[in-house]
């Protein structure tokens, strides 16, 4: 199924080069609840990784648990729930982390470890039974460059801005 | 944590806010604040600290395996009943003394080494000494060849067979990687004394003792100083923060 | 000059050839397969457990990157120690080297708990650790036999040739000393902490490389339609049961000093006496198969076929290092560590027990994968290079001087 999506994407891509341009990609992101991020959704869709992987050091080495960019956090706010209001895992497509990541053929595996779901809910094991896929990840799909594209249009981020 | 009780939308503060309550709370009763000698709660890793336990066998009663329950709670590393395969942050060990016959039981966890032969042997040096002492396995660049495990004098570590869910949020663990006691170093940063020396105290048995052995003041240390105490396979001079007494 | 009368081809197509291939590549799919299957559901599908964590793999791996420094003995006799009727074969040692050693390292690398993260063992060191260095030597080692393999094949000045290969046969010294160090580094196990270690593993490299190496000559030649001489057979033969000889001195030297020191008696009472499958390995297969039958049969009278002997001698060489790296592996772990000695040790996690393995189809699919990846890389490399000589008979091999 997933390839014939992305079949059907690089054809499109190649059909009509103005696609990009006024439909721009966007990811259907599922709704936060809490406090938005101080440094704004642009920011964080192009940093997030760097910034936990930051943070993460902190925590590890140092024992810096106050740490912004929390992978232990990200949950108490972007809990997406299901049919019947209970939180998904990451097994779920529709979970917030995969809902930009599966599109731009991102792989993570941040959650061989860490929960998924905010801390206290019971998660069901059919996570575990998916096992862990070989096949490595594929960095730059077709749907990669949209995403890129769509990022650097993004306003106010730069690499500067990060600095 | 605390915003699945709490209908209104949380914050970033009030959830950094809820570790430091959590805090205060186990800092209530006396025994925690003892155990430290008196030093403040911490928030980081402090270099000037070496984190300790002395266990008392003596005092470890026959049977009771409170420390291991509460580490496996607190940690999330209960299996599935394959004993040779599921983890075991900590284990009741029975002695036998082969010349007058008596027994004692005690606990063997990691022994947090000052010269840890694991962290000497890891290939990419995911297993460390934080500055505090307590020795670590980064996870996230664990590449699960086992080395450790060969290497460490006291079985310790543990590799995870399997596939895990539904871990706990603070103990994050999963297939392929290899683990072991961390001290609690989550709760020692909030503060917090280790699950298993909080469980041992609250049976009234009280035969593990946590604290910096750095201070000269603090109750491990003057302990340390007044009774005699040992460190398991001294041969291998390895300096573990883990001291046993009263085998 | 004699050298000028060795001509090097490329491997004929042949019937036999083909099937081999396809035989070895049924055996490479086996350990993808086996590979596949225990990154899918985690090392819980394997024999290997939290006491005994290297396990069939490992004896593989261990076996295969040993042999391919002493694979690597023909082409060293060659041209460092100037012996000429080495001279033809000695491109085939240098590339049995290469192969053994990559199949080894294939089997290491996708037995990790995280094989997806081999980048990070390639970026990260630590230098402290024997194992680090290991990745180093390694790569090291493939660099250098490869050089060494492209003087061999180009026109340069002989000096060349000697140069090189001085430094791959250094390197190789250094290799399994660095494989050896593995487990003589590791003071916590009675079993390991010996320096013996390292020479004991440069003895058995010289014997089980070459072991590997006449029987892959052999094969390659028969399934080619190629002869080889008598005396070849013989003289590499007679070097065989002199490595042979050697691994089994000092592996009587490792007991007996273990035998010395009080604190090792019981290990060594286990290997030598109590340790049941690890007895029975070494006693029998290690030291009788792999170590007394071979040197008997080259050197008692002879009943005919001079070019049985040698091979036959090979397999069983090979036979019983397996048996020694299973036993000095999987023995070493499962004889308990003791915690508090003067004390019987008990506990749920298995202190104080001999710890059980069992290993799993999944863990030797992967360890013949192993096998089937270096042998294929050989086949490959004979087909397309000008490594074999077209003939190998007595007359056409040049003598010493
Ligand atoms: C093999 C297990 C494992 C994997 C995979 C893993 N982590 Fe971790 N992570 C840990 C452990 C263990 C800790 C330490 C927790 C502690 O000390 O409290 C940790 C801590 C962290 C922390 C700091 C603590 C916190 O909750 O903020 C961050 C951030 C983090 N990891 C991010 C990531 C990201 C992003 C990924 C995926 C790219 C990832 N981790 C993959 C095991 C893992
Ligand atoms: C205090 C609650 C809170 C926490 C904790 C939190 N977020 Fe957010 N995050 C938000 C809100 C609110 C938004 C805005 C979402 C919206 O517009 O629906 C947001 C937006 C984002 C976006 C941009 C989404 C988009 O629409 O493009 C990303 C990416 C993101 N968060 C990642 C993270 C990560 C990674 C973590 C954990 C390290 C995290 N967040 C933790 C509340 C939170
Ligand atoms: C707004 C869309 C979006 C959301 C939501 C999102 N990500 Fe990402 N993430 C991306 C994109 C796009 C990339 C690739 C960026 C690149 O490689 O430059 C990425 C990359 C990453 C990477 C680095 C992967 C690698 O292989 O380098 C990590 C780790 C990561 N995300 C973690 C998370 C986690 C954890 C969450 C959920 C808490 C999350 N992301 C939610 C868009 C998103």
């Amino acid at each position: 199924m997933r390839l014939v999506i992305l079949i059907t994407g690089l054809l499109l891509t190649a059909l009509s080069p103005a696609w990009g341009q006024d439909a721009a990609w966007a990811p259907a992101v599922p709704k936060a609840s809490g406090e938005p991020h101080p440094e704004g959704n642009a920011y964080m869709r192009r940093w997030h990784m760097s910034m936990m992987k930051h943070d993460r050091d902190l925590t590890m080495y140092d024992g810096e648990r106050g740490v912004n960019a929390s992978i232990g956090e990200c949950f108490e706010c972007h809990a997406v729930k299901d049919e019947a209001g209970q939180p998904v895992t990451v097994a779920d497509e529709r979970h917030f982390c995969r809902s930009c990541h599966d599109y731009a053929a991102v792989k993570v595996d941040c959650f061989d470890c860490h929960r998924s779901t905010p801390e206290g809910f019971e998660e069901p094991p059919h996570q575990a039974s998916l096992g862990r896929g070989i096949l490595p990840t594929l960095p730059y799909s077709a749907q990669m460059a949209q995403v890129l594209e769509y990022l650097r249009a993004s306003p106010t981020v730069t690499a500067e801005a990060r600095e | 944590m605390t915003c699945t009780q709490k209908p209104a939308a949380p914050t970033r503060r009030d959830i950094l806010k809820s570790g430091a309550a959590m805090a205060t709370l186990q800092l209530a009763p006396g025994v925690t604040l003892m155990a430290f000698g008196g030093s403040e709660a911490q928030a980081a890793a402090d270099a000037g600290k070496r984190w300790g336990l002395l266990i008392d066998a003596g005092k470890c009663a026959e049977g009771c395996s409170a420390c291991v329950t509460a580490c496996a709670d607190e940690n999330g590393w209960k299996g599935k009943g394959d004993a040779e395969r599921d983890a075991q942050w900590i284990r009741k060990v029975t002695l036998k003394n082969k010349a007058t016959g008596r027994t004692s039981e005690l606990p063997v966890m990691c022994q947090h080494c000052e010269s840890p032969p694991c962290v000497d042997v890891c290939p990419t040096g995911a297993s460390f000494k934080r500055k505090d002492g307590i020795v670590l396995v980064d996870k996230h660049i664990c590449i699960g060849c086992r080395y450790c495990m060969m290497a460490c004098p006291f079985k310790a570590r543990s590799f995870v067979h399997e596939p895990v869910t539904n871990q706990k949020t603070h103990a994050p663990r999963g297939v392929g990687t290899v683990e072991g006691c961390t001290l609690c170093v989550h709760r020692i940063d909030a503060g917090r004394i280790p699950a298993c020396v909080e469980a041992c105290a609250a049976t009234g048995n009280g035969a593990m003792v946590f604290g910096d052995l750095r201070d000269p003041e603090s109750e491990i240390s003057r302990r340390l100083a007044e009774y005699p105490s040992l460190t398991l396979r001294p041969d291998l001079d390895l300096n573990q923060g883990v001291r046993y007494a009263e085998i | 000059m004699a050298m000028e009368k060795t001509l090097y081809r490329e491997l004929p197509t042949t019937g036999p050839l083909w099937a081999a291939a396809v035989l070895l590549g049924a055996f490479l799919l086996g350990g993808l397969a086996a590979f596949a299957y225990t990154h899918h559901h985690g090392h819980a599908v394997t024999g290997m457990t939290n006491q005994v964590v290297w396990g069939l793999p490992h004896v593989f791996a261990i076996f295969l990157i040993v042999s391919a420094s002493g694979a690597l003995n023909a082409a060293s006799i060659a041209s460092v120690f100037g012996h000429a009727p080495y001279k033809p074969i000695a491109r085939l040692s240098a590339v049995l080297a290469m192969s053994l050693l990559v199949g080894g390292l294939a089997v290491l690398v996708l037995d990790l708990g995280r094989p997806d993260r081999l980048i990070v063992a390639m970026t990260r060191y630590n230098f402290s650790s024997i194992f680090a260095w290991n990745v180093l030597l390694y790569t090291g080692f493939l660099a250098v036999v490869a050089a060494y393999l492209f003087v061999q094949m180009s026109r340069v000045p002989y000096g060349w040739v000697r140069t090189v290969g001085t430094a791959a046969f250094l390197w190789r010294l250094a290799l399994t000393t660095g494989t050896g160090s593995i487990f003589g580094w590791l003071v916590a196990r009675p079993g390991y902490d010996a320096a013996i270690m390292a020479p004991l593993f440069i003895a058995m490299s010289f014997s089980f490389g070459l072991a590997v190496f006449i029987l892959v000559l052999a094969a390659l030649f028969r399934l080619s339609g190629r002869k080889i001489g008598r005396m070849m057979y013989r003289r590499l033969g007679g070097l065989l049961a002199i490595f042979a000889a050697a691994v089994l001195y000092f592996t009587a030297v490792q007991h007996l000093t273990a035998l010395y020191a009080a604190e090792h008696a019981g290990i060594e009472r286990f290997i030598l006496r109590d340790g049941g499958i690890y007895t029975w390995l070494f006693w029998l297969v290690q030291v009788g198969i792999g170590g007394l039958a071979p040197i008997a049969l080259i050197y008692l009278p002879r009943f005919g076929n001079s070019a049985a002997e040698p091979i036959l001698a090979s397999v069983l060489v090979i036979v019983g290092g397996l048996a020694q790296v299973y036993v000095i592996v999987v023995g070493g772990q499962a004889y308990p560590m003791e915690l508090f000695p003067g004390y019987e040790a008990s506990s749920p996690f298995f202190d104080g027990t001999v710890s059980a393995y069992a290993p799993s189809l999944t863990e030797l699919g992967l360890g013949l994968g192993g096998v089937a990846l270096a042998l294929l890389a050989v086949g490959v490399a004979a087909k397309v290079l000008r490594v074999l000589p077209t003939n190998l008979m007595d007359a056409n091999v040049p003598g010493n001087d």
